[in-house]
């Protein structure tokens, strides 16, 4: 990743939804900060993982690469190209190469076009017209997806929400993209389906050396599909790791938390985990705390995290490339402290 | 996305099918699919009181194109005032000798008190420049008001605000009152007192106001529909294709609104043709020589109480329609729309 420039290159990424209020006159009276400063790289046919819970801008963070939101600061380069605040027609030629598959399938396909259509609708508005025309290669496509290519003259109502969110990716392979940013494909599945459309995007990205940014807050999805995993909190990166590097030595307190809330299936076999339970809610991204972000609900908050925010760095113990934002970052032995975060029932 | 005119056999295939069940014959050829349209038609096609309506309505817009014809078929016109010029048709009274408004072989509704005139043409060409008239005024206010809706929903900000509050001061407007006391001034600018208002000049300017006052509702419904639309999935996909605001206007979101614009506009009609016809009954609009279904209410108010055979025609025929109208923009939404129960 060092050596050449990464295929995207996101620096200082910021996004502030202005709060409107006020009587007889409109004025921004806040912002909420739902994206604060991201930091971090994808290097060509890798695939990132972005989790975490709820509102912490994994979602933001998604349309902000794919500029379909307008970042407030920051710096967004693809392939060295900045296109932070690149006009429609700029873009153009980039729109081919980063796509977006979405979240919601029943959403993110016009009911009134067909399948063929919809697919193909990338390719007019690119003008691209591969050998063979653009019904063959929808036809491909269809195939490559796992889907009858007779569905080309189907509408989405007659499909299920798997085969949709097939289609889905189908339409964002059209352009043949370099990258491809995943909002949450699969949470709007059933289980049994997610785990097919996850090892068909898994297929994809070792075949076709498509990278990805793999928007989740399933850590197992993301542990089974990302090669690196950022966790974020509040509209920041708290750690990014390599997968098993994360999963195996997890530095910050929240990244703890999350892989402690995971269901284990190995019963017997493994002595039972401390279940970190973090007590309240995440605070209001319109006034975030001062300092770390977490530190509301940290276990080790001291005075230093509310006035000192942690920078994303390289802590004692990381391997290069494990980057933590914590000035007490975890160890392979730190226990939580009892009182405050224990499970009661795993402590009885 | 507009059905194709209902051909003849259609509605006799499938009128004895279950209302559920979507037609067999269809869902055995496996590959074949059915778009969101043609599912709509053939839940109209099914609808027994829609078809029927549809063929009523068809009927008028058919006679209507026709009149010309007809009245050369029928060897009289509307303007020639056959009493005062074949004596033996109206009596000292001026009113037809024979009974039922002079109703007999050669005049099939009769001939007018007076001037004697045919009933039956002068009604054929009143329905054709009352539906002109109508259907002009509610194209027109259509695709103004799916432009305006469309754009103001779809740019939002300062252009929705702006739309937004022309829209609240034309519904606000009394349409009626506006048009009785404004109409001459309006004329007056074109035309001098002492010379004759051209009829055209009549027509295009009732086409205009209708269609200024009416784009107002049709332009709030869609851009309604719009603010819900443009924050659906499918339009930020457009967008990361990299597709134009014209291309995400017409060719994702239009598609998605022709049924609430096609179950306004054949609602619109119907409104339309009355308010013409209203706005001729009250002396405003088209004028006696002109044949017209209001111009015909008008004469045939002033004679009712002698004789009912002038109100008759054209109130029956203008009730046939209106009503056959209505349920037909009824029956459309069902078909568009099958959430909606009655």
């Amino acid at each position: 990743m060092s050596s050449t420039t990464p295929l995207l290159d996101v620096a200082g990424l910021t996004k502030h939804f202005p709060v409107k209020g006020g009587f007889p006159i409109r004025r921004t009276i806040g912002a909420v900060q739902a994206v604060d400063g991201l930091d971090f790289q994808v290097a060509e046919g890798e695939s990132l993982g972005l989790v975490g819970e709820s509102g912490c801008g994994k979602s933001t963070t998604g349309r902000l690469i794919t500029r379909l939101l307008e970042p407030t600061a920051g710096k967004i380069s693809y392939r060295g190209q900045d296109i932070t605040h690149a006009g429609r027609k700029d873009l153009a030629p980039i729109r081919s190469e980063i796509q977006m598959i979405f979240q919601d399938p029943y959403a993110s396909l016009n009911p009134r076009q067909t399948v063929g259509k919809i697919i193909s609708g990338p390719m007019e508005i690119n003008n691209i017209k591969p050998e063979g025309g653009r019904e063959k290669r929808v036809r491909e496509l269809l195939e490559i997806v796992g889907l009858n290519p007779e569905h080309y003259n189907r509408f989405p109502h007659e499909f299920s929400g798997g085969q949709r969110q097939r289609i889905g990716v189908a339409r964002a392979l059209a352009l043949e993209p370099k990258l491809i940013v995943a909002d949450e494909p699969v949470s709007a599945l059933d289980v049994s389906i997610q785990a097919q459309v996850v090892n068909l995007l898994q297929q994809l990205q070792r075949d076709l050396g498509i990278a990805f940014v793999f928007i989740a807050h399933d850590l197992a999805v993301v542990r089974h599909f990302s090669q690196r995993v950022a966790v974020m909190y509040l509209g920041k990166i708290v750690e990014i790791a390599d997968r098993d590097d994360l999963y195996g030595n997890p530095r910050h307190p929240y990244t703890r938390a999350l892989l402690s809330a995971v269901p284990e299936a190995t019963a017997d076999e493994t002595p039972a985990r401390e279940r970190i339970r973090l007590v309240g809610d995440v605070p209001s991204p319109i006034s975030p705390p001062s300092g770390c972000r977490f530190r509301t609900r940290c276990w080790k908050a001291t005075d230093k995290c509310a006035s000192e925010a942690p920078p994303l760095v390289q802590v004692e113990g990381n391997k290069p490339g494990h980057l933590t934002a914590c000035h007490y970052p975890e160890t392979a032995d730190t226990v939580p402290s009892p009182h405050l975060t224990k499970d009661p029932e795993a402590a009885a | 996305m507009t059905p194709p005119t209902p051909s003849p056999a259609a509605p006799l295939e499938v009128t004895d099918e279950d209302s559920v069940t979507p037609a067999k014959p269809s869902a055995l050829k496996g590959n074949e699919s059915r778009s969101p349209g043609r599912l709509a038609w053939s839940r109209f096609k099914r609808d027994r009181a829609g078809v029927i309506s549809g063929y009523v309505v068809l009927f008028f817009f058919v006679v209507a194109i026709c009149a010309p014809l007809i009245s050369k078929l029928y060897g009289k016109d509307p303007y020639t005032t056959y009493g005062i010029n074949i004596p033996g048709l109206l009596n000292e009274f001026n009113f037809p000798v024979k009974p039922n408004g002079g109703i007999s072989s050669e005049f099939w509704f009769g001939i007018e008190p007076q001037l004697g005139r045919d009933v039956f043409t002068f009604l054929l060409y009143g329905i054709r420049n009352s539906l002109l008239i109508a259907t002009a005024a509610t194209l027109l206010t259509t695709l103004f008001g799916v432009v305006i809706g469309i754009t103001a929903g779809y740019l939002g900000g300062k252009t929705d605000y702006l739309v937004g509050r022309v829209i609240d001061i034309l519904l606000a407007f009394p349409q009626t009152l506006f048009f009785i006391a404004f109409w001459p001034v309006v004329l007056a600018i074109f035309v001098s007192p002492e010379e004759n208002t051209p009829v055209w000049l009549t027509v295009t300017s009732l086409i205009i106001v209708m269609t200024v006052f009416g784009w107002a509702s049709i332009a709030r419904l869609l851009r309604g529909e719009v603010l819900a639309l443009r924050e659906r999935e499918f339009v930020e996909a457009a967008k990361v294709t990299g597709a134009s605001p014209a291309r995400i206007i017409f060719k994702e979101l239009l598609p998605n609104l022709w049924t609430p614009i096609l179950i306004q506009s054949t609602l619109l009609l119907p409104i339309y043709v009355t308010a013409e016809a209203g706005l001729a009954f009250l002396g405003v609009g088209l004028q006696d020589p002109t044949p017209d279904w209001g111009v015909m209410l008008q004469f045939g108010a002033k004679y009712y109480q002698d004789d009912i055979t002038f109100m008759l025609f054209p109130g029956l025929s203008m009730v046939i329609f209106v009503v056959a109208f209505n349920l037909l923009g009824d029956s459309v939404r069902d078909a568009l729309d099958p959430k909606t129960k009655r």
